[in-house]
């Protein structure tokens, strides 16, 4: 948003509550890499020229291309900035921070969709001994006490962390609730690539059937691997890390589990299967099937005969409990009267409905990548092309 | 041969719904319903209840008429078989629950349903009920549920739509995830 303030001449700052690419050095686990490859980081003036293109980047790199980007676009960055409180004034925002005021026309609200993570209520019940932790407070596996783990949520962050703890010698067993397949390499290429290609990212906001259902679907299963793996549930199974349903309650010191396990997992490989029509039926149109390996099928996802409904929370069998169960906003210092009755901010792709206010980087802002990197280059430029029209209107 | 397309049409009203939906989003309070039914004791494991009146809209609602549920247990268990089990009015209950949602699912999605029929299973241990083992649980150890559907769709539009259902089921729902159970007894 920087840049195509800067190139539309106008004057701006950009307030940081930390250092430049601060959530990625102090927020993400030791091992994470990102999910998408490296040519697909695409920010306006600047793209990946390495020699991994297909790669994906790990934390040091990711912060290194962020920090390295600040000074390419010559951002006005203004570091150890938290801002404490946004409000309306005549004319626009006074925008509060402990080096002091900002008073401006218009304000962009870039700070994301993941800045708490959401712990289910259930969490009040854990019984005392089995230590909890969110994804934003974990690192690497040493950190989590020898024994079970159970990790709640099999999105991108729950598959992965289930993995790399169970890979540690903690059995883990998931909880798995609404979720998306998704493979790393179908055909031969990178699935970001497909979806790319294919225009599935470039989905429009005012297009969607239901965007709000489209805004609050889960992160897919994927992660960024050197070996380009899968971590499906299928490959957690084989793993030997236990499925069982979402979690549906805490009592007496049980955890109890849905019994929809089956329907999940059913969705979830339908809705993958879906999307692999779509990528087929492109490739055959935009004659990419010479190129690409032919078309298949990824095996069901496999549910054991009855997955356990209950687990002995009280037992040891299970010392830890992992939430990766989601991340929401924080709008704490925001005293504009535009959130929902669910705490969501009300806009339009972006347009907030509080005059001059804008939001950027959540979930199908305008586009299905509003949320990646490679999303913010269309997204800034549309909202930088309202908010100009704005300031001259 | 001219093939003319006919209106999809499964007898449900999904732009009722729709619009509902939409109001509902709007007006939280409206949404919030109250589901009723009574139930005297006959004789024996013979018992009738009758539903009628509910709450919802954010006002007591009737249904047409009242309607009457016997129950009561085969003679196998030594009773005198007025009425299903109990149990089996609970599948009865979550099939009727998930072919609606089928009938609604398939209309939003512009399918139509020639002929939808499910086949339920409960399974259960009687050992539970009986107290003869305190491991056996009184419940279901589980619940087969099989549809057989006849549709213009493919075979996995037909799953997508089953499983489409069971997300949107209130019975589903209450079997799978547990339910707190307030029961009271009032003073004579």
């Amino acid at each position: 948003m920087s840049h195509c303030l800067t190139s539309r001449s106008i004057d701006h700052v950009v307030l940081e509550r930390g250092e430049i690419a601060n959530s990625w050095k102090t927020e993400r686990w030791e091992t994470l890499r990102l999910l998408t490859p490296n040519w697909q980081s695409r920010l306006p003036g600047y793209t990946y020229d390495g020699a991994d293109p297909d790669g994906f980047r790990t934390m040091p790199e990711t912060i290194a291309f962020i920090e390295s980007y600040a000074v390419v676009c010559r951002a006005p960055v203004q570091t150890e900035t938290p801002v404490t409180s946004v409000r309306s004034v005549e004319g626009g925002y006074h925008v509060m921070t402990p080096h002091g005021a900002w008073r401006c026309r218009t304000v962009v609200l870039a700070s994301g969709a993941c800045n708490i993570p959401c712990v289910p209520a259930v969490a009040a019940a854990v019984p005392p001994g089995v230590m909890t932790l969110t994804p934003m407070d974990y690192r690497h596996p040493d950190q989590v006490a020898d024994g079970g783990v159970l990790v709640v949520g099999a999105s991108a962050t729950g598959t992965q962390l289930a993995e790399e703890l169970h890979l540690s010698g903690r059995p883990v067993t998931l909880a798995v609730g609404e979720h998306i397949r998704a493979p790393r390499v179908y055909r031969g290429r990178d699935i970001k690539w497909w979806m790319d290609a294919a225009g599935v990212m470039d989905d429009r906001y005012d297009e969607q059937d239901d965007i709000v259902r489209a805004r609050g679907l889960p992160s897919l299963q994927l992660a960024g691997s050197v070996d380009r793996r899968s971590v499906d549930l299928n490959r957690l199974t084989a793993l030997g890390v236990r499925l069982v349903g979402r979690l549906a309650g805490i009592r007496d010191g049980w955890a109890q589990f849905s019994g929809s396990l089956r329907n999940q997992c059913e969705l979830a490989d339908l809705k993958m299967n879906r999307l692999l029509d779509r990528i087929d039926e492109w490739a055959t149109q935009s004659g990419q099937d010479d190129d690409s390996d032919p078309p298949h099928r990824f095996a069901p996802t496999l549910v054991e005969h009855a997955p356990p409904l209950g687990l002995d929370l009280g037992s040891g069998e299970i010392r830890t409990i992992v939430w990766a169960t989601g991340y929401r906003p924080d709008y704490s210092w925001l005293d504009v009267p535009v959130l929902d009755r669910k705490g969501r901010i009300k806009h339009d792709g972006g347009v907030a409905e509080a005059s001059g206010l804008y939001v950027m980087g959540m979930p199908f802002l305008r586009r299905r990548k509003s949320t990646l990197i490679d999303g913010a280059a269309d997204d800034a430029r549309d909202l930088a092309a309202h908010l100009a029209n704005y300031l001259s209107g | 041969m001219g093939i003319t397309k006919q209106p999809v049409d499964n007898g449900v009203n999904v732009e009722a719904l729709l619009n509902a939906r939409k109001a509902l989003g709007d007006a939280p309070e409206a949404a919030k319903f109250k589901w009723r039914a009574k139930c005297e004791w006959k004789q024996g494991t013979y018992s009738r209840s009758t539903v009628e009146g509910f709450y919802g809209l954010g006002a007591e609602q009737r249904h047409k008429s009242h309607f009457v549920f016997d129950a009561d247990h085969p003679e196998i268990f030594a009773s005198e078989d007025r009425g299903a089990t109990p149990v089996e009015i609970v599948l009865a209950g979550l099939a009727s629950c998930l072919t609606a949602g089928i009938a609604a699912v398939a209309q939003n999605r512009e399918i139509q349903l020639r002929r939808v029929t499910a086949t339920l299973e409960g399974a259960m241990d009687i050992q539970g009920i009986l107290g003869i083992d305190s491991d056996v649980r009184n419940g279901f150890d589980g619940i087969k549920v099989s549809y057989d559907i006849d549709a213009d769709a493919t075979p996995e539009e037909i799953r997508a739509i089953v499983a489409q259902s069971q997300k949107r089921s209130a019975v589903y729902d209450i079997i799978t995830n547990p339910t707190n159970v307030t029961v009271e007894v009032n003073k004579a």
